[in-house]
């Protein structure tokens, strides 16, 4: 092709580089940028909690059990959310319980994705058998319904937050090998890693640099719907009184702490309950904007 | 076909050997010496202590122990509760019916709304109600069940006075129970008021419980029906000059349920997780809030039990469901 | 009077990065029995202008046409319904992928059926009688047992039969093949390009050919229309279009078959076809065009008259010959 032509051909709109798509289909998408913003938040007030919140979360105003919230009658500035059966203000749970929701997001998701990556890229290069039995030992675990799983783990570990995250990281582990190893499997017979392999690539090299970024996207969005599923699993182990124990102002506990409130004091059940739904919605919204973007297929046209 | 079903049953097997190796090792993998720990603050006597080793069988090899033990589940034996002395198999089959009696209406109450719902969102995307359901359907899929169920309770029992807030049925009903099915049960019983008692129980915990299926099963419709209409095929029906319903509902919906019908099954194992926050919430009396009262009994019979029962009852289903598969999509079936 | 008449027809797409057009004032005109070829490059909009014929584009593309109409009916203002009663009736449609353009869950007997029961009416046994004869006319070998089979049971071949029996189930006056060949072994695609031209003959339909390849406009069309990234350059009866090309894209494109081939090396065309990034100002041909100059680069050519093939081009060539008439 004639050079001096092809210039003044590319002269109109250029093709938008990867990134920048990326972030024009999530940006796109606004529910996926409010999920971000709130996340954003929630990520800053579970960091700030201590700063933010008027008092400690702890600290029981007995004088003032079961007031409610400032706008409704009885309620006062002093106790903007109104304050729980033992006179500790709300709002300062509240904000506190994000920390614990937070860690136990970020831990869990870190944990089963790095174990469940490791696994998922061995059982796709491994010889047959042991891709086998790496498949049927994560059937076995997924053959019991997670949260019963996790329960039972956390009876044998024994009540706390430290061993309900073990047991959620666990149950949640076996997705991401089987996500792993599906898009391991279907990277290797593309001709990139054909090529890799005859320019004399090693096995780390081609696990690690060749295919494993090839198969991240699917996975970074299985690790934003699992954060939400594991702060969803431990708000419930705590409301079973499995997870985080009593004072620790975990969202779960609190709704169990104060269930026999139910008619007497809304406040006390709706508000740790609709910070959860909020963070984890938000999330969700967050991970469907990321699958969105990364998926060509659902693209428009 | 038949060979499909095989290649599946195949897979079957090693995941059940391990399935009741996991609830085998349950036992002994308890911190401490495992009698002391199930007996609890009460202690012990010497003899009953010996009592329960020989029960156990601790005094056996461990590969002997692991024989009798699934010899025993082969033939129905899974121990004895602690706390009721009954067989940890009756108590299964006893509770069972309420759990699967809430299950099945919820799953119905999810698969009747939530079909439907994910055509018309498809069939209508990116317009108002596409969006309108989609997000609804998020916030479903966000719930914290325990939370909702809470929620319901407050408006429906507590400000409305509608329905009543726990257990199967009102108390002044008694009446036998053949199958189990309490809405089946106090239908035949003849008494009047009985199937509307057991009905309005059935309400919030249903709808508590199929939320996030009808949540997944909306957007897995959808999805699943947007790829269908994208496909050759369908541009092949339009050609054909065939009315929009015959394409969306039969040529379409027909090749999107294959994807649906495999989530429909997973969700099985999300509903029994799902009945053990239901049930605990509504005092049902079914095999989830039979698990969770056993953990905090230190009843570890049953819990040994129950967990391999619903483990294998997990299983069935989606084997049942990949033949499901099979026979939905003729590209199985004729191989 | 002509079958399909189209004017200025242009469609546009809605994409993320603007709005891309696919189809650029194309006019078109078929009349009962013609055989009318469309040729072009992958991406020169040739399929989209039949797609906007059919009313088959997706909801990102925006069709506008001074005219187009089919058999006496304004296809722009149809009712859904009403276009739906002339559409796999009277104007039928195959298709490039035959094993992806079969629904995989239903029967092929059931897929032809379904044709003749909404736009005919017919009962069951008539719907099977009649089935058996389009898979008897379209070359299916025991149709009984074929009618029964899933389209992933059957070959490529035999599926794109299939399609044809779908498509001229209820007697069309026009089918549109897009590329019906493309995807075929070389010895099914003759079998298929016979088959459409013996029922053309047989059934008096018009035939309306989408393809790349000159060698299969030679052996089937009467007229060829020459599209390239959008517009029609050229359209001539086949033979002045063979024997003297008007459009150097059209020269180009007859240049490259072996046949012709004067040297050693196959003669190609340097380039691309232009994309949604790349449209050039002035002649959509003049970057890989190699008489263009300065005014080919920023005026676009508007057509030239009939005598010089609609030729879209500033400067046309073998014009001697109608200086010598």
């Amino acid at each position: 092709m004639d050079h001096a032509l092809s210039e003044e051909v590319v002269e109109q709109v250029a093709r938008p580089g990867r990134l920048r798509e990326f972030w024009f289909y999530f940006r796109e998408n606004r529910g996926a940028v409010f999920g971000l913003w709130v996340f954003a938040a929630f990520v800053f007030i579970a960091i700030f909690a201590p700063l933010i919140a008027p008092y400690d979360p702890a600290i029981q105003f007995r004088a003032h059990a079961l007031q409610p919230p400032v706008w409704q009658e009885g309620g006062s500035w002093q106790f903007v959310l109104g304050t729980d059966p033992l006179g500790r203000d709300m709002l300062s749970r509240l904000l506190n319980g994000a920390r614990y929701s937070f860690y136990v997001g970020i831990v869990v998701v870190t944990v089963a994705a790095s174990g469940g990556i490791l696994i998922g890229l061995l059982a796709g290069f491994a010889p047959r058998w042991l891709d086998a039995l790496i498949m049927r030992l994560m059937d076995i675990i997924l053959a019991f319904p997670s949260l019963l799983l996790a329960l039972v783990l956390v009876a044998i570990l024994g009540p706390s937050l430290t061993n309900a995250m073990i047991a959620i990281a666990i149950v949640l582990q076996p997705h991401y090998v089987r996500l792993t190893r599906a898009s391991v499997l279907g990277e290797l017979g593309k001709d990139y890693v054909t090529s890799a392999r005859v320019a004399g690539a090693g096995l780390w090299r081609l696990m690690f640099v060749t295919v494993l970024p090839n198969c991240l996207a699917p996975i970074i969005v299985q690790a934003a719907l699992s954060f939400s599923t594991a702060i969803l699993d431990a708000a419930a182990l705590g409301f079973l009184g499995m997870g985080a124990q009593p004072p620790t102002p975990e969202w779960g506990t609190m709704l169990a702490e104060a269930r026999e409130f139910i008619l007497r004091a809304w406040w006390v059940v709706t508000l740790p309950g609709l910070a959860i739904l909020v963070t984890v919605l938000a999330i969700n919204l967050m991970g469907d904007g990321l699958r969105d973007a990364f998926d060509p297929k659902l693209k428009r046209s | 076909m038949l060979r499909y079903v095989f290649s599946r049953l195949a897979t079957f097997l090693p995941t059940f050997i391990g399935v009741t190796l996991i609830s085998f090792a349950f036992i002994r993998v308890l911190p401490g010496d495992p009698i002391v720990v199930m007996a609890g603050e009460r202690g012990l006597t010497q003899e009953r202590y010996d009592e329960l080793v020989r029960q156990f069988g601790f005094d056996r090899p461990i590969l002997a122990q692991y024989w009798d033990y699934l010899t025993g589940v082969l033939q129905g034996d899974l121990g004895t509760s602690f706390v009721t002395k009954r067989p940890v198999w009756d108590e299964f089959f006893a509770l069972f019916p309420a759990t699967l009696e809430l299950s099945l209406c919820a799953m119905v109450f999810a698969v009747v709304l939530g079909l439907p719902a994910g055509v018309i969102a498809a069939v209508n995307r990116g317009k108002f109600f596409d969006r309108a359901l989609m997000s609804t359907a998020l916030v479903g899929y966000s719930m914290p069940i325990f939370w909702w169920a809470l929620l319901l309770i407050i408006v429906f029992s507590g400000n409305l006075g509608w329905t009543p807030v726990s257990g199967r049925i009102d108390l002044i009903y008694y009446f036998p129970d053949p199958t189990g099915f309490m809405l089946w049960d106090s239908l035949v019983s003849g008494q009047s008021g009985a199937f509307a008692s057991a009905a309005s129980h059935l309400i919030l915990p249903t709808i508590v419980l199929g939320t996030i299926p009808l949540a997944v099963i909306a957007r897995q419709t959808r999805s699943a029906m947007l790829e269908v209409l994208g496909e050759d095929y369908i541009r092949t029906a339009r050609a054909k000059g065939l009315p929009p319903a015959r394409i969306n509902g039969l040529h379409a919906l027909r090749n999107a349920l294959i994807p649906v019908i495999t989530v429909i099954g997973l969700s099985v194992g999300t509903l029994l997780a799902g009945a053990i926050l239901t049930e605990t919430i509504f005092s049902w009396p079914g095999i989830g809030k039979w698990m969770v009262d056993s953990i905090f009994r230190r009843d570890y019979p049953v819990v040994q039990g129950g967990l391999l029962l619903i483990a294998v009852m997990v299983m069935i289903v989606n084997l049942t469901v990949d033949v499901l598969y099979g026979l939905i999509n003729p590209k199985i079936r004729k191989r | 009077m002509s079958l399909l008449r189209i004017r200025n027809l242009s469609v546009d797409f809605a994409t993320t990065g603007g709005s891309f057009r696919a189809v650029d004032q194309v006019d078109m005109d078929v009349g009962p029995g013609d055989v009318q070829a469309i040729v072009g490059e992958s991406g020169s909009g040739k399929s989209v202008s039949m797609l906007a014929t059919m009313g088959l584009l997706p909801w990102t593309a925006t069709v506008t046409a001074d005219e187009m109409t089919f058999d006496g009916h304004d296809l722009r203002r149809l009712t859904p319904r009403a276009r739906r009663r002339i559409v796999g009736k009277d104007l039928a449609m195959i298709f490039q992928e035959p094993m992806s353009s079969l629904n995989p869950c239903f029967t092929v007997g059931f897929q032809v059926k379904e044709a003749l029961r909404i736009h005919l009416g017919l009962g069951r046994a008539d719907r099977n009688a009649r089935a058996l004869e389009l898979f008897d006319q379209v070359g299916i070998p025991a149709p009984e047992k074929r009618l029964n089979a899933f389209p992933h049971q059957l070959s490529g071949g035999m599926n794109q039969r299939v399609m044809i029996a779908i498509a001229i189930a209820c007697r069309p006056k026009l089918l549109i093949a897009d590329e019906p060949t493309t995807a075929l072994d070389v010895t099914i695609q003759a079998q298929i390009l016979d088959l459409l031209l013996r029922l053309r003959d047989e059934t008096g339909m018009a035939l309306i050919l989408i393809t790349h390849d000159m060698g299969v406009v030679a052996e089937t069309a009467q007229r060829v229309a020459v599209h390239y990234a959008g517009q029609k350059v050229e359209e001539q009866p086949v033979g002045p279009l063979f024997a003297s090309p008007h459009h150097p894209y059209t020269a180009a494109l007859l240049a490259a078959l072996p046949e012709r081939a004067t040297e050693r090396r196959l003669p190609a065309i340097p380039g691309v076809v232009p994309g949604q990034f790349d449209r050039p100002r002035g002649c959509l041909f003049s970057p890989r065009c190699r008489y263009a100059d300065d005014k080919c680069r920023t005026v676009p050519p508007p057509p030239l008259g009939p005598d010089l093939g609609f030729a879209r081009c500033h400067y046309p060539l073998n014009t001697d010959e109608r200086l010598a008439s």
